[in-house]
């Protein structure tokens, strides 16, 4: 990066939180505090249920997952515009009727308060376990590949969305996640028309394609029942709905993104803008993957995309083995781009005699490669047992990197830092609300009548998961596995508390007793379904599954203890 | 303080050109949801 790099980053960073720390300055009522400003129309709240979901993350691994493994993944997201649906028809008019601040506030009115303390420890819980990550994870990569200290790029990152969040609230959010997403929209349009213009010449868009789909990395749906397989058309939808019905409809941290605004409509409109995008920005992001995949089939392409990791084993005793490594794979790839350039020639000139033996032959040289880099892994590892092998998510940014010009580089960076600011902001704003609403104000009820006061402690509640989630980020060491580790939480948790909202929602004659010590026996299955699975190989299934169970056995157990409950009135008007 | 909640929450009107109710809003997001993995399956099948 040079001046001109950097110039543009901090320029848009510290540009936006100031802007969004400015005009919320004197935000001073709970209301704009907690839920935004009641002018707040439905563009405003799409963009900020974009942001919240899209962290750093999605723009840098999503396009090593469409390089890796094709573009598949985007079957993850088919049950998301279902779940939207349900939440605009079902959700969303009950929170807006009652004039909640937060998701689990729903819950004490429908049940009574240890459902919503339940509700909302949970929640803490899996999003305060969850919170050093969204830091953590894109610093660690941008750390690496730009040479910056990771303390001082989390320390940096961290204070920044700190400060905006604790001034201005969930309004400030909004407001800085807006323009973020302006950001992150242009700049990955700018990647991606530079990526095409980059292309072979003799190749264009139309045949780095074929390409592409000739070697398997474009099949977007897969009609396939075969429970072995991660992503298909039925897990996506199934699967999908119930995260995503999880996701935008008990999470706070998006929640809180909707209740606000004018009126019910901007709501639901907000969210009826994020069914139809997500999935065409989804398979957008995937397919600038998929090209990246083409784009180096016909460029000198590096055994291992994380250089310096690569760099700093290479250089090390071992030094040799890497060496010969490099050279096999540059010989493999060499024959495989020839390989590519004569199937391109059968089909062009319609050969349909040597076309398939062609595409036979272009798929064994590119086994040959995917060899090659099977084996710099294994080097990896042999050398060092904890060395990171996962690579993918470092080939975007060293595409940006190598590939773009100056100011442009700046510009991307401030995408990944843009995004992982945005979804940083709505965790934290959510965490503080649910502090301040569930448990300060439940266990200080006299406090609620002092405005002042409980935005007082909204702030600070806000900045002290600012400053958890930083010193989490700092000092906890984390691995890829944690980060895995992270989704594993949530899974953990988020079957029961879709499981109570469902009860919530559509079981009325189920009451408050009946439905907590369901959640409570819910969450102790999974709990011994996860800790007891290398004890018993039956139980070690994926860990998706215990979204389903854990919802399944609340809304079962639940329907059971109601019916052998003392018969008396529980549903209560909602 | 709380703000006042909706007067109608249900509120069957998304003011939205074109539909008359939230049920057709609904509807059209569904339609194109279907569209829009008939679409990608067609675009696998193109370039497989």
């Amino acid at each position: 990066m040079n001046l001109l790099d950097w110039i543009v980053l901090l320029g848009t960073m510290v540009g936006i939180a100031a802007y969004g720390a400015w005009h919320t300055r004197h935000t001073d009522h709970l209301d704009t505090y907690l839920k935004g400003s009641r002018s707040m129309r439905w563009g405003t709240i799409g963009i900020s249920v974009m942001a919240t979901q899209a962290s750093a993350i999605t723009f840098l691994s999503i396009p090593g997952q469409g390089f890796e493994s094709g573009i598949g993944f985007v079957q993850n997201y088919f049950g998301l515009p279902l779940a939207l649906i349900i939440v605009c028809a079902v959700f969303l008019p009950i929170y807006r009727r009652l004039g909640v601040y937060t998701a689990y506030e729903f819950l004490g009115q429908r049940f009574d308060a240890k459902t919503r303390l339940l509700g909302a420890g949970l929640f803490l819980l899996q999003r305060g376990l969850a919170a050093g990550v969204t830091i953590y994870a894109p610093a660690i990569i941008l750390s690496t590949v730009l040479g910056w200290r990771l303390d001082l790029t989390i320390l940096g990152t961290g204070l920044l969305v700190i400060v905006y969040t604790v001034t201005g609230g969930s309004l400030a959010v909004s407001l800085t996640q807006k323009w973020q997403m302006a950001i992150i929209f242009g700049g990955m349009i700018t990647a991606f028309l530079i990526l095409i213009a980059r292309l072979p010449h003799d190749l264009g868009p139309g045949g780095a394609l074929h390409v592409a789909g000739a070697m398997g990395k474009l099949q977007a749906v897969d009609f396939s029942l075969n429970p072995d397989k991660r992503y298909t058309l039925w897990t996506g939808i199934f699967g999908g709905l119930f995260l995503s019905l999880s996701y935008f409809g008990t999470d706070q941290s998006q929640v809180q993104r909707y209740i606000g605004g004018a009126a019910l409509r901007e709501g639901r409109l907000g969210l009826m803008f994020n069914a139809l995008l997500k999935i065409p920005m989804q398979f957008s992001i995937l397919l600038l993957g998929a090209l990246l995949f083409v784009f180096y089939q016909f460029q000198p392409a590096p055994v291992f995309y994380n250089r310096v990791e690569w760099q700093h084993y290479a250089s090390g005793p071992n030094g040799a083995t890497f060496q010969a490594l490099e050279e096999k794979h540059a010989a493999r790839h060499a024959a495989e781009q020839e390989k590519i350039r004569a199937w391109l020639a059968a089909r062009n000139r319609h050969d349909a005699l040597a076309e398939p033996a062609a595409r036979t032959a272009m798929l064994d040289a590119q086994a040959a490669t995917d060899d090659v880099r099977q084996e710099a892994r294994a080097a990896l590892l042999a050398i060092d047992p904890r060395a990171k092998t996962k690579d993918s998510d470092y080939v975007f940014i060293g595409f940006i990197l190598d590939q773009l010009p100056h100011g442009i580089i700046g510009l991307l960076i401030a995408v990944m830092i843009a995004a992982a600011l945005g979804s940083k902001a709505g965790e934290l704003n959510a965490l503080g609300t649910t502090t301040t609403i569930d448990l300060w104000r439940h266990f200080r009820p006299l406090a609620a009548h002092d405005e002042a006061r409980n935005v007082r402690a909204a702030k600070w509640f806000t900045a002290l998961w600012g400053i958890v989630a930083v010193a989490f980020a700092l000092f906890a060491g984390f691995s890829e596995n944690l980060i895995e580790a992270i989704n594993i939480i949530g899974s953990i948790f988020y079957g029961v508390v879709l499981g109570i909202f469902l009860v919530a929602f559509f079981l009325k004659h189920i009451g408050g007793t009946a439905v907590f010590w369901s959640a409570v026996i819910s969450q102790s299955i999974i709990f011994a379904l996860y800790f007891l699975r290398h004890r018993f190989p039956v139980l070690d299934f994926s860990y998706l599954w215990y979204n389903f169970i854990g919802c399944a056995a609340c809304v079962g157990l639940g329907l059971v203890l109601q019916m052998l409950m003392p018969s008396r009135n529980h549903t209560k008007k909602i | 303080m709380k703000p006042p909640p909706d007067s109608a929450p249900d509120d069957n009107s998304p003011g939205v050109p074109g539909f008359r109710t939230w049920r057709g809003v609904y509807l059209f997001v569904f339609i194109v949801f279907v569209l829009v993995v008939g679409l990608l399956a067609l675009f696998s099948r193109l370039f497989a």
